[in-house]
């Protein structure tokens, strides 16, 4: 820490402040769920339920067809006239894509994102991510910053795909956090999206695409993504 | 739009300019002006509404926040010792500022090291509250905001009127004019698709150039050492992801011990701030970039802003105060927030939460005027997702800025009595002396009710607006005794 000697008076200060009348602590809050009358439930509903608040969030989600999910994405990519893909810098050696004969032409976020940052911004057309889990009630994708999944894939590009186990997904968000178990080891960066990009700052009129994707697709599958 | 204006290049002034009530009258005489904000709040208020439909599990869920909110607040001085030494632990670097200078001296200290002339900003109230932009300036540096309500409103040379929808007071026949005019190579259009797109293009080449980003802070959490971010739009997450540093700032207030403490909060606050059961983005940042990560700013700061917040602690009655998750809603159903809008108040945060906050910050000799601009009506109460009991603050400052002398027993407020003035004091006196003292107050009652025709007919600010108030022909104990007698 490079405290100067100004902020190190400043916190002796401020905690002195704050301590100058003791407070009694009051008795830890238990925290229940409330927002969803749901409780545990089948994967069909809690799958319906993600997609139909992604969907009221302008988000698409696409159910992977019989022939896997690299065609769905493939037809996705065709279908938005995506001719660039960044990938992750590696996925698991059951998932990986490249090389592919049709779609897009990939490329992988393997550099540092100081030399990328002109292909970042500038050239490719879709990020593909794959998400941790997700949370059903609010229609939330969650997904984790790693040295293989940067977290700038799923922000810069104008389109976001994301590949998700609908296996993994949560009721809510206590329900969430309680079973992953971050509170014992944060990654750099936790992301919950739910839809593209938004903002209603003019006259209270919603636009999408703000400064994050305008599209966000996500397609499910029922496939070990780890 | 004929609401003050502040250029951007004007010196910084923390305490509200003089003329609270010429402010207001000029926003009331504004048709146009009333009709935005009253548009704009009836629009939020439905879409709160419709996020609660069960009042009964609304109750539960507040009951939860406020819980919350008050457990963190008993042990302040501790969770924020916990939240500093795991930050610090994590990588990020904690610093703190007992006054705006503070602050800004810290973050421009840390822009040089960075060798920045600009930062991008994220939205952040505490950054308006230190007067962020305004510092950077005179240090000829500068920093750009990057939520579109917000740079709306830079590009103005304006203030937020609001501190959720920063450019409310704005129809998008403006906010087209203001582009037209003000960014290169843009010609008219007011479709507010075509808008958002021009302001992307803008900001998307500074997040890719700036070295530095600011973002405020929802919550803030202890035990992992942990900075939430809650936005839509996806400029938090570049000022936080693409720039070399990312500094954040918010009020000691802000922390919570536990990541379960996060969802009712964050639940209540987008709901009851939008109407949104959830926001696009919700960001949990704990580090800087790690060793083998390939994006990510390679420091993170986090500086604690006290800035009058330690006053409101201090003494029981003002703590709950700092329950505040910064949602607006008492903003949003707000008569008198509604009708002068956000610009009028003069102070960084406006509306009822503004009037409670602003006095520990700024002292009562500035603010006393606000604590009174408030009917009383009680909806801030009613909507705050904490249950902050506003009215009853309100209350309470205002008897604190007209006291009389300093109680040997409580700490003072800042400017604690500053509003009182003799001849009201005395009037006040005499009131108290005539409805103590039942011989007097029959005489008083005698004679005003046999002399009512000297009752002045202008009676000040009360005729303004109002028939003048004549006491009647008979006062009640007479009228009640004549009835006994019949």
């Amino acid at each position: 820490m490079s405290a100067t000697p100004q902020t190190s008076s400043a916190r002796a200060n401020i905690l002195a402040r704050l301590r100058s009348k003791p407070v009694p602590p009051l008795p830890q809050p238990t925290v229940q769920v409330w927002t969803s009358q749901m409780g545990d439930q089948p994967v069909e509903v809690l799958r319906q339920s993600l997609k139909s608040n992604l969907e009221a969030a302008h988000a698409e989600v696409i159910q992977a067809g019989p022939e896997g999910w690299r065609a769905t994405l493939q037809k996705v990519c065709q279908d938005q006239g995506i001719k660039t893909l960044m990938l992750p810098r590696s996925l698991p050696p059951t998932l990986d894509i490249a090389p592919w004969d049709q779609g897009p032409a990939l490329s992988r976020f393997d550099q540092p994102m100081e030399t990328l940052k002109d292909s970042l911004f500038n050239q490719v057309d879709a990020g593909f991510t794959l998400a941790e889990c997700a949370i059903a009630d609010t229609g939330t994708l969650v997904l984790l910053s790693s040295p293989e999944q940067p977290r700038s894939l799923s922000l810069v590009p104008p389109v976001h795909i994301c590949l998700l186990d609908v296996r993994r997904l949560h009721t809510d968000m206590p329900t969430a956090l309680a079973r992953e178990q971050w509170a014992s080891a944060m990654p750099t960066n936790l992301i919950f999206v739910s839809g593209p990009s938004k903002t209603a700052d003019i006259q209270q009129t919603l636009a999408y695409g703000a400064h994050g994707p305008k599209s966000l697709i996500v397609i499910l599958v029922e496939e070990d993504l780890q | 739009m004929s609401a003050p204006q502040v250029n951007s290049t004007q010196p910084m002034h923390f305490m509200p300019g003089p003329g609270f009530r010429s402010r207001s009258k000029e926003v009331l005489d504004n048709p146009f002006l009333r009709q935005s904000f009253r548009g704009a709040m009836d629009f939020l208020m439905q879409k709160r509404a419709a996020q609660f439909p069960d009042p009964a599990n609304l109750e539960a869920l507040r009951s939860q926040g406020e819980a919350i909110r008050k457990y963190s607040l008993s042990r302040l001085p501790d969770l924020l010792e916990q939240l500093e030494a795991n930050l610090t632990r994590n990588g990020i670097q904690v610093h703190w500022a007992e006054n705006p200078e503070q602050a800004q001296d810290i973050i421009a200290g840390l822009m040089e090291k960075a060798q920045a002339p600009l930062m991008v900003k994220g939205k952040s109230m505490v950054s308006e509250e230190v007067e962020l932009n305004h510092a950077l300036i005179a240090r000829g540096m500068d920093a750009l905001e990057s939520d579109m309500g917000e740079y709306i409103v830079q590009l103005a040379g304006e203030r937020p009127s609001h501190i959720i929808m920063p450019a409310i007071h704005k129809t998008k026949e403006e906010i087209a004019r203001l582009f037209a005019e003000k960014v290169p190579g843009v010609d008219y259009t007011d479709s507010v698709d075509e808008l958002i797109q021009i302001g992307r293009r803008v900001l998307r080449e500074k997040f890719r150039e700036t070295k530095v980003g600011l973002s405020g802070v929802n919550f803030a959490v202890a035990e992992t050492g942990t900075l939430c971010l809650v936005e839509n739009e996806g400029n938090g997450r570049m000022c936080t992801t693409v720039p070399d540093m990312h500094i954040a700032i918010t009020g000691i207030e802000k922390v919570v011990e536990k990541l379960e403490h996060v969802p009712p909060l964050l639940a209540l606050l987008t709901r009851s701030a939008t109407g949104q059961a959830v926001t696009t983005y919700f960001n949990w940042i704990s580090s800087p970039r790690k060793a083998h990560e390939l994006d990510g700013p390679k420091e993170v700061h986090l500086v604690l802003v006290d800035n009058g917040r330690t006053q409101a602690y201090a003494r029981e009655d003002f703590r709950s105060t700092l329950q505040c998750i910064r949602c607006g809603a008492c903003m949003n159903h707000c008569p008198v927030y509604t009708r002068i809008g956000g610009l009028a108040y003069g102070t960084t945060y406006p509306g009822p939460i503004g009037k409670i906050i602003s006095p520990h910050m700024l002292g009562l000799e500035g603010t006393g005027e606000l604590v009174t601009a408030s009917s009383l009506c009680g909806a801030c109460g009613e909507v705050c997702p904490v249950r902050i009991p506003i009215p009853e603050l309100l209350i309470d400052l205002r008897a604190r800025s007209q006291s009389g002398g300093p109680d040997p027993f409580t700490p003072q407020l800042k400017g604690e009595g500053s509003n009182r003035k003799p001849f009201m004091a005395l009037a006040f006196s005499l009131w108290s002396l005539l409805y103590r003292s039942p011989g007097l107050y029959r005489l008083f009652a005698w004679s005003a009710t046999r002399f009512r025709a000297l009752a002045p007919r202008n009676q000040g600010a009360w005729t303004r607006t109002r028939t003048p108030l004549i006491p009647a022909k008979k006062s009640l104990h007479e009228l009640v005794r004549e009835r006994r007698n019949q």
